[in-house]
């Protein structure tokens, strides 16, 4: 049920831009408008979720140490995964960012009889590594539509993305990698029955809305071959706030971009954006050093306590006859 | 205390899932699961709101009228005050890398106990009234009304968390459990849903200054006797001093350690230690608490029992702060105690006065681990060590939850053990440092009528263990944690007998040699060495 009215979501929403062009002809409304009212809801909310995340404090130093501490100086410090230092944070954030540490880290646990077995298991960290740098370098090459003359490093890497020369077009790998990945990413929450047991609509909503940009694409580039002239046009006219409507560009093109416009407008109020929360989990991203520099917490206030001459007054007598100094004799 | 379930019994489990939704899985309150609930009178010498008698295994919880609103309120305003409550709300992706690293879920099968699953106790009540999305497509996004069921669940499963942070380790956005189930029980505390297995320690430590609730005289007698032991096994007859001012340190150790056995014999190792440096030091009998069980209940109580700790060193006038083998207190020392009740400039850098090394990393808390200090004293040839008197022991190192993900202190153990035995093992890899498996009683759940839950939680621990038992004879289970020496006995005796629980400087005071001593022929336990007559 919730992988069926998620997927169905998706299925409604493309044929909505489909119905949007072929039937009522709304190119200006899923060209132009809401590409724009997309983009503007993406930005505007990513960085009001930064600034919500931003007012709220970090009161305590809370790293999750991963390693040896700084302490004696023959005692080798693990300076990435336990970071004393701005720059050992900043080696931790981006192997977090870059290379997915902790999820390299990952273990499966069996039990066989009375027996715990931990086993090596990366394919989660395989799965996400080649699902979000597939994403990146698409992305990356989907710059060729908003810059003229597209730049010499976008070439290259469309040229090296392509390098297997297959096809005409030239297939790019990263297309063929990111579906086999989001299919993975799909299959293993269904199949694994304790990740199925906590999944939600809204885990499997990302991955269809992914997948049918990327079929959407798919299709377009290598079997309906839309008119890329056209395409360009109309979103250099985007990027140049002069948008004009594109004729004659085909309905798969609309769904397409529509399918975009959907997953930017959800991002935001989305677990998608684990993408900025990230660099801002304070988990990761202080240094273990609270015992070197005091870590101030800005709402920290005055407590009771019971005071030192309180607790003698409760136990006045009992402490003389221990023999035990005493502030007060009375 | 109920007879234990068998081993068997207790096994039979699979990590299969309920065939109703989590959301549809109402919550069965299991005795042998959970601590008592807090008594009234020990809530309210802390001045708790809402203290009173009531029964978990009840119906009625007698919550305050408006408990609702309380919630809602307490939620919003630490949503404003925990950046880390706010994010780790927001960005689980529900990966499940965090779901069998949970030493419960392993140990129980439940799938509540799945971190995320526990986070999202908490989560969909967030999302509920929290965020636009859950209040318009309610459980499409995972969302659910807050009711009295939804509280007993909380209540259920947040004290069945020891805040470990294991599952912090292997989240790819370093979601951390631990900060979750402390925002989660401070909230069942602002509608007076706390055990009495923490609320009594926390009362006893505001009043007394320790959690076992000791007063002066107990404490000094209880030092006593271990000083009297001392002496049999050594000849040397130590006179340490307590509330001394004008002592150039203050040592603080967990009160367990001054209590009951295994603990005891730590304590008896850091004495005879202090007592062959000439070291001029005191204990305080009102700093008489390294642990927090504060930090189980609220921050505000953590601070304001970790208040004590620089009060005394103040007021006797002491340079520095050296603390023993204790794993939660050395989470609060490390992240918290500065930021609490520092700075402690009227402290000066901690400098070891038999070696001379400045303790550069606590330069601003002024607060010294023991194995760092005692590494130190050995790396600088400074104690004359017999490690053949520990020959017949085989020792494994258990790294305690929090000194390995809250601060790190890895080698500096391993480093002493070595130098005091000559049979030591690791355990497997996944199972020791920061992937180091709980015991499964931290965060306050070390008491008795919860033991089926410990010996579940403690079950993966004693299976990495008994591993190495079977592989290299392993018969001792060495920690530099209080916690770990009060709880882990039952469940070795229970999960793999034969194996002894003892703090690092437990096997330290029997390695170590005293200018004077007569030949030893016991041990700190008063039993006799082998090979040495006795």
């Amino acid at each position: 049920m919730k992988i069926w009215s998620s997927l169905l979501a998706v299925i409604v929403l493309a044929l909505l831009a489909w119905a949007g062009i072929e039937v009522l002809h709304l190119t200006a409304l899923f060209g132009i408008i809401i590409p724009y009212i997309a983009l503007a809801v993406f930005l505007t909310g990513f960085a009001g979720r930064i600034i919500k995340w931003g007012k709220s404090p970090v009161p305590f130093s809370i790293p999750t140490t991963c390693g040896q501490q700084q302490s004696l100086p023959w005692i080798k410090q693990d300076k990435i995964e336990n970071p004393a230092s701005t720059w050992g944070v900043i080696g931790r954030m981006i192997l977090e960012i870059v290379l997915f540490r902790s999820l390299f880290r990952n273990t499966r646990t069996e039990k066989m009889g009375s027996k715990l077995a931990f086993g090596s298991s990366k394919w989660l960290w395989l799965g996400s590594m080649v699902f979000h740098w597939s994403l990146l370098i698409i992305l990356i090459r989907h710059l060729r539509f908003f810059l003229n003359p597209v730049p010499a490093a976008i070439q290259g890497l469309e040229s090296l993305d392509s390098f297997l020369q297959i096809g005409v077009p030239l297939l790019y790998i990263t297309d063929v990698l990111l579906v086999l990945a989001l299919t993975y990413l799909f299959l293993r929450r269904v199949a694994i029955p304790q990740i199925k047991y906590i999944s939600l609509p809204t885990d499997y909503y990302p991955l269809f809305l992914l997948l049918g940009i990327a079929a959407s694409g798919i299709l377009m580039r290598y079997f309906l071959k839309v008119d890329l002239a056209a395409v360009k046009e109309l979103t250099m006219s985007l990027v140049a706030l002069k948008p004009t409507v594109a004729l004659n560009i085909g309905a798969i093109f609309y769904i397409h971009l529509f399918l975009i416009s959907c997953l930017f407008a959800y991002f935001p109020f989305s677990k998608l954006m684990h993408a900025g929360g990230i660099f801002m989990s304070p988990t990761r991203n202080l240094a273990n050093n609270s015992r070197m520099t005091r870590y101030i917490n800005p709402w920290n206030y005055e407590v009771k306590t019971h005071s030192y001459a309180e607790y003698e007054d409760d136990f006045r007598e009992k402490m003389r006859k221990a023999g035990l100094p005493l502030e007060k004799e009375g | 205390m109920a007879k234990l379930p068998e081993q068997e019994e207790l096994l039979h489990y699979k990590y299969d899932i309920p065939s109703t939704e989590w959301m549809d899985t109402p919550v069965m309150i299991k005795p042998g699961m959970y601590c008592y609930g807090a008594k009234g009178k020990n809530l309210e010498t802390v001045n708790f709101p809402h203290a009173r008698d009531w029964s978990p295994a009840g119906e009625d919880w007698k919550l305050p009228e408006n408990w609702k609103e309380i919630i809602l309120t307490g939620m919003a305003e630490r949503l404003n005050k925990y950046r880390s409550f706010k994010l780790f709300m927001d960005i689980c992706v529900r990966c499940g890398a965090c779901a069998d690293k949970c030493h419960f879920y392993m140990g129980s099968g439940d799938p509540k106990n799945m971190p995320v699953l526990r986070a999202e106790l908490l989560r969909s009540v967030y999302k509920r009234y929290f965020t636009t999305s859950g209040r318009m497509f309610g459980r499409l996004v995972g969302a659910r009304d807050l009711t009295e069921e939804v509280i007993r669940e909380w209540w259920y499963y947040f004290y069945q968390c020891t805040e470990c942070r294991r599952c912090s380790v292997f989240c790819p956005y370093g979601i951390d459990q631990a900060e979750i189930t402390i925002i989660g029980r401070e909230l069942l505390n602002l509608i007076g849903l706390n055990t009495e297995w923490i609320a009594g320690p926390v009362a006893n430590c505001y009043m007394k200054g320790n959690h076992v609730g000791m007063e002066p005289q107990a404490i000094m007698d209880n030092i006593e006797f271990m000083l009297d032991d001392i002496e049999t096994i050594t000849g040397r007859r130590i006179e340490p001093s307590f509330n001394r001012k004008g002592a150039e340190i203050l040592f603080v150790a967990p009160s367990g350690d001054l209590f009951a056995e295994p603990g005891i014999y730590t304590c008896m190792g850091y004495l005879m230690l202090f007592e062959q440096l000439g070291l001029d030091y005191t204990m305080s009998t009102y700093a008489s608490e390294g642990g927090n069980f504060g930090f189980f209940t609220s921050n505000e109580m953590a601070k304001r029992l970790n208040a004590k700790i620089y009060a005394e060193a103040r007021r006797l006038g002491v340079k520095w702060i050296l603390g023993g083998e204790c794993g939660h207190m050395w989470r609060v020392i490390n992240q918290y105690m500065d930021t609490w009740n520092g700075p402690a400039d009227f402290l000066e850098e901690p400098v070891s006065p038999i070696t001379g090394t400045r303790f550069t990393n606590a330069r601003s808390t002024k607060m010294v681990h023991i194995a760092e200090f005692t590494a130190d004293l050995i790396y600088h040839n400074k104690l004359k060590l017999e490690p053949n008197r520990n020959d017949h022991l085989t020792v494994t190192f258990h790294d305690s939850c929090n000194p390995s993900r809250a601060m790190g202190i890895l080698e500096e153990p391993r480093y002493i053990i070595n130098k005091i035995c000559n049979n030591f093992y690791e355990m497997p890899e996944e199972t020791i440092r920061e992937k180091t498996l709980c015991c499964g009683s931290g965060s306050g759940l070390n008491a008795g009528e919860n033991m089926e839950l410990r010996l579940r939680g403690g079950f993966p621990r004693a299976n990495a263990v008994q591993y190495v038992r079977e592989n290299h004879g392993v018969n001792v289970l060495a920690n530099i944690c209080a916690l770990d020496r009060a709880s882990f006995p039952a469940l070795m005796d229970y999960w793999v007998p034969g194996v002894q629980v003892m703090g690092v400087h437990e096997l330290l005071g029997n390695a170590l040699v005293m200018d004077g001593e007569i030949e030893r022929t016991l041990n700190l336990r008063l039993e006799p060495l082998p090979g040495k007559g006795g």
